[in-house]
């Protein structure tokens, strides 16, 4: 497995390099994982990319280096601290430095030769391709995808000068091509939504989630979806509860700061029984915080926003098969029990892109609402019943009427203030809890079944969680297992008061400063994670930090 | 609920007030439409106006404080055969409402849009609404309003609204036409109904209001811009009512690309071939 890191600054085409070269290694039959390190500029900054490559398969980033790319001195700078020894450092010959492990190239001149200052890119692909011994082969066929008709073959021709400009460091690895999606968790999260039947997506840009919006946008003509940029987040949850109510499956999506603002509607889903997925693409916090960066939290915050009381489901996404498969499963939860469902993802797992095995939407059957009432009662639209769930039918598909309100209702919507409906109607509300805890998947388990520690995480750790138990049992010691919650609100306990028994040590990995899944375990089954490794820089935790982490004892 | 009329039920209203007669042209006017109650949605936030949906038989949507503009445009997204018509306070549309009540506009759904304008908040008991006179003594304006009062009509034309009228409870079959020319229209349409608040609004009576009115006759062209803006800043003395602005616009549907393909967007289905062909492009 090889770590590569692609560096420079905001508007050099750090992305776009990265995309064709992941893409090529794909193509090469090796898994790729990559994680993208943004500013919040649109011009300068340092910017950096982390590129993962081998055979094995590889879910999380890793700091520890073979090679760097650096488009500007920063990165030099800033990352060569992170380079092994048998490292390599690709860098225009302009770029000052005396590491030995630098390798100058001339891709500005060469740039220059071929007509265009910004295929240098282009010449940093070919270069790190004959680095680590590849081919040739795909690059026509990946550049096409990138680039535009009239300068395919200047970029072609680019990557080829790159690739014959400097020599083999590395040990070709002998890749073998599968049919796998390179992809990323919002991407993930998009496709998902389109395979559930989503008709109708409204929100307000707000980093890091707008990438599912722009994904749905672009693919919503052809797969019959209404996306619309709504004036702010309030009318954004507003306008899917309308089309969702309207009969048209419905999501919206934000981070943190535009969820504060979607909290009173998530209540009248709750209370109005409107099937609604919402989506919180986690940011450091409070307030603006960091705008391009990764944190997790928000779970105490959507576990209980909104007054007063109603049922909700709570669904971390762990990695881009849990973003696609729990976005479809999100949708059914929603119509089954008329309940907002929130998925709770990052900036991390949601701009890293992941090789998986391709989606198969045939796996999850999609639920939708009635189509007609054919009992020969007069139709309650919030009719008490066993389970809590009432009969959902849409407004104009039948003779039916069908009210909502937000003020408390009878069995018709029709507003009351009778304290004997009131509490038969909570009691409906709340009796559809009882569905969603059978309805609850417990969390991925990793690791030594003969563990003595137990780590604990949820959400995008499980990818660096995972990495850190593979490394921890390699030393004999010490046995590790963790467990890694994706449902997390209600919470799945019963893995959970297994492993914790047989645990002698319970340690709680999330990027927030106050251990919150922690505190929610707690709460609901009395169990204590002694010591917590806690991470709120906006950096995510590598599996090698968590192990350094652990080895020094620093934890909380 | 299922009905065929539409019927009125017990309301929480004070006698005398003006919502009992927008309610009734409300009703007038669909019959007179011809629809069919399960046809017809009824979208309102919260206040004394907002509880219209809970008086008529119909669909309704009984949402948030200021809110109903959103839901109501995406539930006629959603279903375009629905006859969707949100009715609702001067608080609700332009309080806690403004921003979506500026954006809907330019959004251009095919909706229309009852206010019942009464200067002032009823459920609340009192307050000033933001279409107040300035110096209107309340329990907390104790000191008489000073903030200026909005002008609705005026924004909604500046804002590029297609149809915009204003209205009088004094004057019901003028009411009654306004209504169903907005509910007919293709787009959205705004209608500002002046109304009196018995209980709280001892300035704008219905008295205040019946001596001020004059109706819009033919001599007046609703179709020059200009003039509208000019005719709808008169609020004094004399408050001309009838159909201020009128312009054919283009509609969200119109403009939509999925949505003007014909089929109401609820009943599209995601072709599984396109969801396999979606797949594979990231492989």
């Amino acid at each position: 497995m090889y770590n590569l890191l692609i560096g420079g600054a905001a508007g050099q085409g750090i992305d776009t390099t990265v995309s064709i070269l992941e893409k090529l290694l794909r193509y090469s039959g090796y898994n790729v994982f990559t994680t993208r390190d943004l500013m919040s500029r649109v011009r300068g900054g340092h910017n950096f990319s982390l590129l993962r490559f081998g055979i094995e398969p590889i879910h999380s980033h890793s700091n520890q280096l073979d090679g760097i790319v650096a488009l500007d001195e920063d990165t030099i700078e800033l990352h060569t601290n992170q380079l092994k020894d048998t490292g390599f450092i690709l860098g225009d010959a302009k770029l000052s430095g005396f590491d030995p492990r630098l390798i100058r190239i001339q891709m500005d001149a060469m740039a220059k030769v071929l007509g265009n200052p910004r295929v240098s890119g282009s010449i940093a692909v070919g270069a790190v391709l004959k680095l680590f011994g590849e081919s040739l082969d795909n690059v026509r066929a990946v550049l096409q995808a990138f680039v535009k008709e009239p300068y395919l073959d200047i970029n072609v021709k680019a990557v080829e000068d790159g690739y014959a400009s400097t020599e083999t460091h590395f040990s070709h690895l002998h890749g073998v091509y599968c049919d796998q999606m390179l992809i990323s968790g919002s991407k993930a999260v998009a496709l998902g939504a389109i395979c559930a039947g989503l008709r109708f997506y409204s929100a307000y840009p707000m980093s890091p989630s707008t990438a599912i919006m722009e994904t749905i946008a672009s693919k919503a003509d052809k797969a019959g979806i209404v996306v619309e940029q709504a004036e702010d987040e309030i009318a954004a949850i507003h306008m899917a509860l309308g089309a969702s109510y309207g009969g048209a499956r419905a999501m919206t999506g934000t981070s943190g700061g535009g969820f504060s603002l979607m909290v009173e509607a998530l209540g009248l889903s709750g209370m109005a029984e409107i099937p609604l997925v919402v989506i919180d693409v986690q940011r450091p916090g409070p307030v603006t915080g960091l705008p391009t960066r990764t944190e997790q939290s928000d779970l105490k915050f959507v576990i209980s926003a909104s007054q007063g009381e109603f049922p909700r489901m709570v669904i971390a996404l762990r990695n881009a098969y849990d973003a696609f498969y729990q976005t479809m499963r999100a949708f059914n939860l929603a119509e089954k029990y008329q309940i907002p469902v929130i998925l709770l993802s990052d900036q991390y797992l949601g701009d890293a892109t992941f090789t998986v095995d391709p989606f198969n939407p045939e796996k999850i059957q999609i639920m939708d609402p009635m189509s007609e009432y054919t009992e020969n009662k007069e139709y309650l639209r919030y009719h008490y019943s066993e389970n809590g769930i009432s009969p959902r039918l849409v407004p104009g598909k039948t003779e039916q009427l069908v009210a909502i309100d937000s003020d408390e209702h009878d069995e018709r919507g029709w507003i009351t203030e009778s304290a004997e409906v009131r509490t038969q109607m909570m009691d409906k509300r709340m009796k559809k809890r009882e569905g969603l805890k059978r309805e609850l998947q417990e969390p991925l388990f990793i690791g030594d079944n003969d563990f003595e520690t137990l780590l604990i995480g949820w959400g995008s750790t499980w990818g660096p969680i995972e990495e850190a138990v593979t490394l921890l049992n390699k030393d004999t010691n010490t046995r590790y297992g963790a467990l890694v919650f994706g449902d997390v609100y209600p919470l799945p306990v019963k893995q959970l008061q297994e492993k914790a028994a047989k645990a002698h040590h319970i340690i709680d990995i999330e990027q927030n400063a106050t251990g919150q899944l922690a505190d929610l375990i707690r709460q609901e089954t009395g169990i204590l994670c002694e010591s917590r490794i806690l991470k709120y820089d906006g950096r995510q935790i590598s599996g090698e930090e968590i192990v350094e982490r652990i080895r020094k004892g620093a934890v909380q | 609920m299922n009905a065929k009329t539409f019927c009125t039920y017990e309301t929480a209203w004070c006698p005398g007030c003006g919502n009992f007669t927008i309610l009734e042209c409300l009703k007038i006017a669909l019959e007179q439409l011809d629809k069919n109650p399960s046809e017809v949605l009824i979208a309102a936030g919260i206040g004394q106006a907002a509880k219209t949906p809970q008086y008529i038989s119909a669909n309704a949507f009984c949402g948030l404080h200021g809110r109903s503009l959103p839901a109501a445009a995406a539930a006629k997204i959603a279903n375009e055969k629905l006859t969707v018509i949100v009715d609702t306070g001067d608080g609700d549309s332009y309080g806690e409402g403004g921003n979506h009540f500026i954006h809907n506009i330019r959004r251009n759904v095919d909706i229309t849009h009852f206010v019942h304008d009464n200067q002032i908040y009823g459920l609340t008991k009192g307050q000033a609404s933001p279409t107040s006179v300035l110096g209107l003594k309340t329990g907390v304006q104790t000191d008489g309003n000073s903030n200026e009062p909005l002008n609705p009509v005026l924004l909604a034309i500046a804002c590029g609204a297609g149809f915009v009228a204003r209205a009088f409870t004094g004057h019901k079959e003028h009411l009654i036409s306004l209504m169903k020319q907005a509910i007919t229209y293709n787009g959205y349409a705004l209608v500002d109904i002046l109304q009196p608040c018995v209980s709280f609004n001892k300035t704008n009576t219905f008295a205040w209001y019946n001596q001020r009115v004059y109706e819009l006759d033919e001599s007046y062209n609703y179709k020059n811009k200009m003039n509208a803006m000019q005719k709808a800043m008169e609020f004094g003395d004399h408050i001309p009512i009838g159909l201020l602005y009128r312009e054919d616009k283009a509609t969200f549907h119109q403009k939509n690309v999925v949505l003007r393909q014909g089929t109401p967007l609820l009943d599209k289905k995601t072709d599984f071939h396109y969801m396999n062909e979606l797949i594979k492009s990231y492989i």
